[in-house]
């Protein structure tokens, strides 16, 4: 049977009525990184240091050397990356189930209200009235928070100010919930942090690592394009690379979508 | 009376531009005695420690009782100027190309007789004071000014060409998130420079002054991050050749030293910004300044690099931040070299902890990051090589001189 | 007479002979070992010597490197028992002179061949200029690159400024000298020049300008001293030296260079020779500029200090005048053929007291002057000499 429905699979790929959707942003040093106090240890943004370009360091070949953080640019976060799942079995990008790393997504759009409000906070009362028009979250899908944030740039997109960033996420109530009551596989944002910008003073502090990395689940930040998807059915392909005990690693997210999706 | 300078032309594109060429720089070992206190802007001489005769040229024995004990010491530097004469055919390409050019015989008050460069308003019979200078080979010469200040006396042609005078200049300041770099940019524009590129890091993020600085006439905020060599180069591809003076103050500063701190991400964010970065602006900007070292009243002057003073000494509680720094330093050395050729200076401007955020628990003193600006600015107007500013640098140098080991001793 | 001139022994049994100038050129391609073998062959030709008869070498060059003159001597298929390089420039001859002299009184040799002298090809003079001496180096030629020019300029600026020395002074000691050089068929400077077309010419480094200032060449001087039998067997008209002068670095007090050693040791030089300044037939001064011909004649006693411009507008310097001077037209207009320009006024007393001068014979000229300068090792002339040289029948 799966020769028979890859087959045809791959016709809607060439014929287009499967889409393939990019939700990566291009990895450049100047791309934002997460802002900490500089007394802690920082990620490091994007480095390309040039081996050779057809010159005498390489005559006939052009490639650099690359040095970035496993959380710059478009990311997956692995529940090893927060305390509170450090001690789950396969929770490093290394081990952990390739399976996941394909997997349906729910579209959740508060486009309208993190444009009213840079620090709007998703609650359970806006994923009910989701469910509402489009059905209950299935298990296993995950669920991407959409604001339109992607379309911002540089210092709107960082959105920094008084108190550090302002950016929308999830509160804390409603991550616990979406992990143990829908038992989503991830969450995913556009902007810097699967946690809204102000996240740190929720309790418990950043909420959205907490529970997902805590509950085995997975993080994508830093996506953009979530307008292209429909609220249900695109198919989400996001594959870190195998780096050993990787805490994340940056990541091409594809999503696929069907004619009718 | 002194012309006083007027702004430079725009450059022409059907001219070539005048490559750098050097006066004569062979010297003996013992002048680079001279050319030590010329780095730092002081006026020495030889003096026997046993007859006290001040003597010159350098020698190696005394000329009034044999000794061989001739320490450099600061000397007075008041004379009298007992002859001149301006040279109108030099043997050699340099002068040649900057003919004529005025040399003197003084006379000083404590004995010694130098050929001198000579300020354009010195007067034969007159009195004169005499300063050491480094020359565009970076060797040592004696440089004689009116005894009175007169009107633009900055502006003196044979006097601009031993410094690296802001005026008209144009400058990239490298890191305007810093306090220094701030007020360096501030010091630039009073100085009479032309524009003052500033770098900033990280465009999406927003910093104090930001928007006085973007208003601030003659000053440009340019995107840079040292530690991106693409940026560099990008940014080179713009401005290199309009960068005359470049001021690098990347700063970096984490306390710890290699045990107590935890993992190396430190060391590398440090390299990265400070060695790596001076790598990267060197790679970049170096050439073309090289380049235009003869480039007219706007020429390629002088690279300033602002460094910690234990760069000279590991102060253990910033230890990694002295090592990276030393590394610098060691890098400033080797452009030094390299720009010579192009008559481009290199400055290290040595500062002790800056009254600022890495610093804030350390007792006073501190240096003010305008102090630290002012010393550019200066020793740029001086064309010197080495500045320490503030008491801890040189208190740092002074016993760096006297007693390495015990300086060690002393930081641990 | 001093003290120094009465202990002084006089050069008995040695005299000085065959005068020798290879023709100068602006440039060479050919070596100092080539002006200097050229040399060393016309004495061999000027005295009928046998080659192997020459048991003394004295070289003088500035462009002989790596050579000395002990690499000469298997070159040029010599075999000596003495041997000198003497890196004096102007001071070449008189000190050659004096050693060799002094060599052969002591029998440590029998004849010496004396020989200056220089190639010039287009970077010679830069050359020298750049490698000339450690305080030169470290202390003046960095000013400027003027080099002599520079060097000497402020010295004559000085000069002028305490004295009350004019160019027009200058300009007399220029124009006679070419006046004489019109008549030396070797001097490289051919056509007339006027007061006016000395006043006129571009400044060098002023006070100097193009007038006062030798033109660099290649060429080479040599003459012989030995054994006055030897002179006498082979028929050789020869000279006496009456007496010598040398001095290195006098009156460092000075600020600023008024006078040379000459002042210092004057009294010896005539007290030696036995003759007064008015005994002189010929001067022969070391002019590689003007003023520095005005300070000889104050220093070597023809007239006080700072009288050298007054004295200069009473005296006719040319080969007819009332003091013919630097007949051969001096460096100035001959040329200065490197350390050849520390000779050139030896070859030419030489043969002005040997009645060998050609067209350039002053009348009777039976003793002759000859004085050299030269080393400007940081801020002044360090060396001086002078020798009174008398011919057969003086």
């Amino acid at each position: 049977m799966g020769a028979f429905d890859l087959l045809s699979f791959s016709s809607a790929l060439a014929d287009g009525s499967v889409r393939v959707i990019d939700l990566t942003f291009t990895l450049s040093p100047d791309f934002p990184v997460i802002v900490l106090p500089p007394e802690f240890g920082q990620a490091s943004p994007l480095r390309v240091e040039q081996i050779s370009r057809y010159d005498a360091a390489g005559p006939a070949w052009y490639w650099n050397n690359i040095t970035l953080s496993e959380h710059t640019g478009t990311h997956f976060d692995a529940p090893i990356h927060w305390f509170t799942g450090k001690d789950l079995p396969n929770n490093a990008v290394d081990t952990l189930p390739v399976r996941d790393m394909i997997a349906p997504a729910c579209v959740i759009d508060c486009s309208a209200q993190a444009a009213a409000d840079p620090d709007f906070l998703l609650g359970i009362a806006d994923v009910e009235a989701w469910e509402a028009r489009h059905g209950r979250i299935p298990e296993r899908n995950w669920v991407l928070l959409r604001t339109d944030w992607s379309k911002r740039q540089g210092r709107d997109y960082a959105n920094l100010g008084e108190g550090g960033p302002h950016t929308p996420g999830p509160d804390a109530e409603v991550m616990r919930w979406l992990v143990e009551e829908r038992g989503i596989i991830g969450f995913g944002t556009e902007t810097i942090g699967t946690d809204a910008g102000q996240a740190a003073h929720l309790q418990p502090p950043f909420p959205a690592h907490h529970f997902l990395h805590g509950g085995g689940r997975y993080g994508l930040q830093c996506l953009r394009d979530l307008d292209q998807l429909p609220p249900t059915g695109a198919i989400v392909i996001a594959t870190p690379l195998k780096i050993v005990n990787g805490s994340g690693s940056p990541v091409r997210v594809l999503a696929l979508v069907g004619a009718q999706g | 009376m002194t012309e006083p300078l007027s702004p430079p032309l725009k450059r022409s594109p059907l001219n070539r531009t005048q490559l750098p060429s050097q006066p004569p720089a062979a010297r003996s070992r013992t002048s680079h005695g001279l050319t030590r206190a010329a780095a730092e802007g002081r006026f020495a001489l030889q003096r026997c420690t046993h007859c006290g005769a001040f003597c010159y040229p350098a020698r190696d024995i005394c000329p009034q009782c044999l000794s061989t004990d001739l320490p450099f010491v600061d000397a007075p530097n008041g004379g009298k100027l007992v002859s001149e004469t301006t040279v109108r055919v030099p043997a050699d390409v340099y002068f040649r190309e900057r003919a004529p050019w005025r040399i003197g015989l003084v006379e000083l008050d404590c004995g010694p007789i130098l050929v001198s460069h000579l300020h354009g308003d010195c007067v034969a019979g007159e009195r004169v004071r005499l300063s050491l200078q480094l020359d565009k080979s970076g060797q040592a010469v004696a440089f004689a000014k009116p005894q009175e200040e007169t009107p633009a006396m900055q502006d003196d042609r044979q006097w601009r060409e031993l410094t690296a005078d802001p005026k008209f200049r144009r400058a990239l300041v490298t890191n305007g998130r810093s306090a220094v770099g701030l007020a360096t940019v501030d010091a630039l524009v009073k100085a009479g420079a032309r524009i003052v590129h500033v770098g900033v890091p990280d465009r999406w993020k927003p910093f104090p002054e930001e928007e006085r600085l973007r208003t601030l006439p003659g000053v440009k905020l340019v995107p840079l991050d040292l530690g991106d060599e693409r940026s560099v180069r990008d940014l080179a591809a713009d401005i290199a050749s309009k960068t005359d003076i470049l001021v690098n103050t990347a700063e970096f500063v984490r306390p710890g030293g290699l045990t107590d701190r935890k993992g190396t991400s430190f060391f590398q964010m440090e390299l990265a910004e400070t060695y790596m970065g001076l790598v990267h602006l060197a790679q970049s900007f170096g050439p073309t300044m090289r380049m235009r070292g003869a480039d007219g009243v706007d020429s390629a002057a002088a690279w300033v690099n602002v460094l910690s003073v234990y760069a000279l000494a590991n102060w253990p509680p910033f230890g990694a931040h002295a090592a990276a720094q030393a590394g610098c330093l060691s890098l400033s050395h080797c452009l030094r070299a390299e720009l010579r050729s192009g008559g481009v200076k290199v400055m290290n401007v040595f500062t002790g902890p800056i009254d600022g955020d890495w610093f804030q628990t350390l007792p006073p003193p501190k240096v003010a990051p305008r102090a630290v600006a002012e010393a550019i600015v200066s020793g740029l107007r001086n064309g010197l090589e080495e500045v320490f500013v503030g008491d801890v640098a040189q208190d740092v140098r002074r016993r760096l001189a006297a007693n390495p080991k015990a300086l060690e001793r002393e930081l641990s | 007479m001093s003290e120094a001139a009465r202990l002084r022994r006089p050069y008995d049994g040695v005299v000085v002979a065959a005068p020798v100038t290879i023709p100068y050129e602006r440039y060479s391609l050919e070596s100092a070992q080539w002006w200097i073998g050229r040399a060393l062959k016309a004495l061999v030709e000027t005295s009928r010597l046998d080659k192997r008869a020459i048991d003394g070498l004295v070289v003088s060059s500035f462009t002989l490197q790596p050579d000395s003159a002990v690499a000469l001597t298997q070159h040029f298929g010599l075999s000596t028992r003495w041997l000198d390089t003497i890196p004096l420039g102007g001071v070449s001859g008189i000190a050659g002179l004096r050693k060799a002299a002094r060599a052969v009184q002591a029998g440590d040799a029998d004849v010496v061949a004396c020989i200056a002298g220089d190639t010039n090809q287009v970077d010679t003079f830069r050359r020298t200029l750049e490698n000339f001496s450690r305080f030169a180096q470290d202390a003046a030629y960095p000013y400027g690159a003027g080099g002599a020019n520079a060097s000497f300029a402020l010295i004559a600026r000085h000069y002028m400024t305490r004295f009350g020395a004019t160019r027009e002074d200058f300009g007399r000691i220029a124009v006679s000298q070419r006046a004489n050089a019109l008549r030396n068929p070797h001097a490289l400077m051919k056509t007339p020049l006027t007061l006016e077309q000395y006043m006129a010419a571009r400044p060098i480094s002023d006070p100097i300008h193009l007038f006062d200032c030798v033109m660099p060449c290649a060429g080479a001087e040599a003459f012989l001293v030995m054994r006055e039998d030897i002179a006498a067997s082979l028929n050789l008209p020869a000279a006496r030296i009456a007496g010598t002068i040398e001095r290195h670095n006098a009156f460092a007090e000075d600020v600023v260079q008024t006078r040379g050693g000459w002042a210092m040791d004057v009294s010896d030089l005539y007290g030696m020779a036995g003759v007064q300044p008015d005994d002189i037939d010929v001067v022969l001064t070391y002019d590689d500029y003007p003023f520095v011909v005005m300070m000889q004649f104050e220093d070597l006693g023809f007239c006080a200090k700072g009288e050298g411009p007054r004295f200069v507008r009473e005296h006719d310097f040319t080969i007819g005048g009332d003091f013919p001077h630097n007949t051969s037209g001096g460096q100035l207009s001959v040329g200065q053929a490197g350390a050849g320009g520390g000779y050139l006024g030896m070859t030419e007393a030489l043969r002005q007291v040997l009645g060998m001068a050609g067209p350039t014979q002053v009348a009777g000229a039976r003793t002759a002057l000859a004085s050299g300068f030269g080393m400007i090792n940081y801020d002044r002339g360090l060396s001086s000499g002078a020798a009174i040289l008398t011919g057969p029948s003086a």
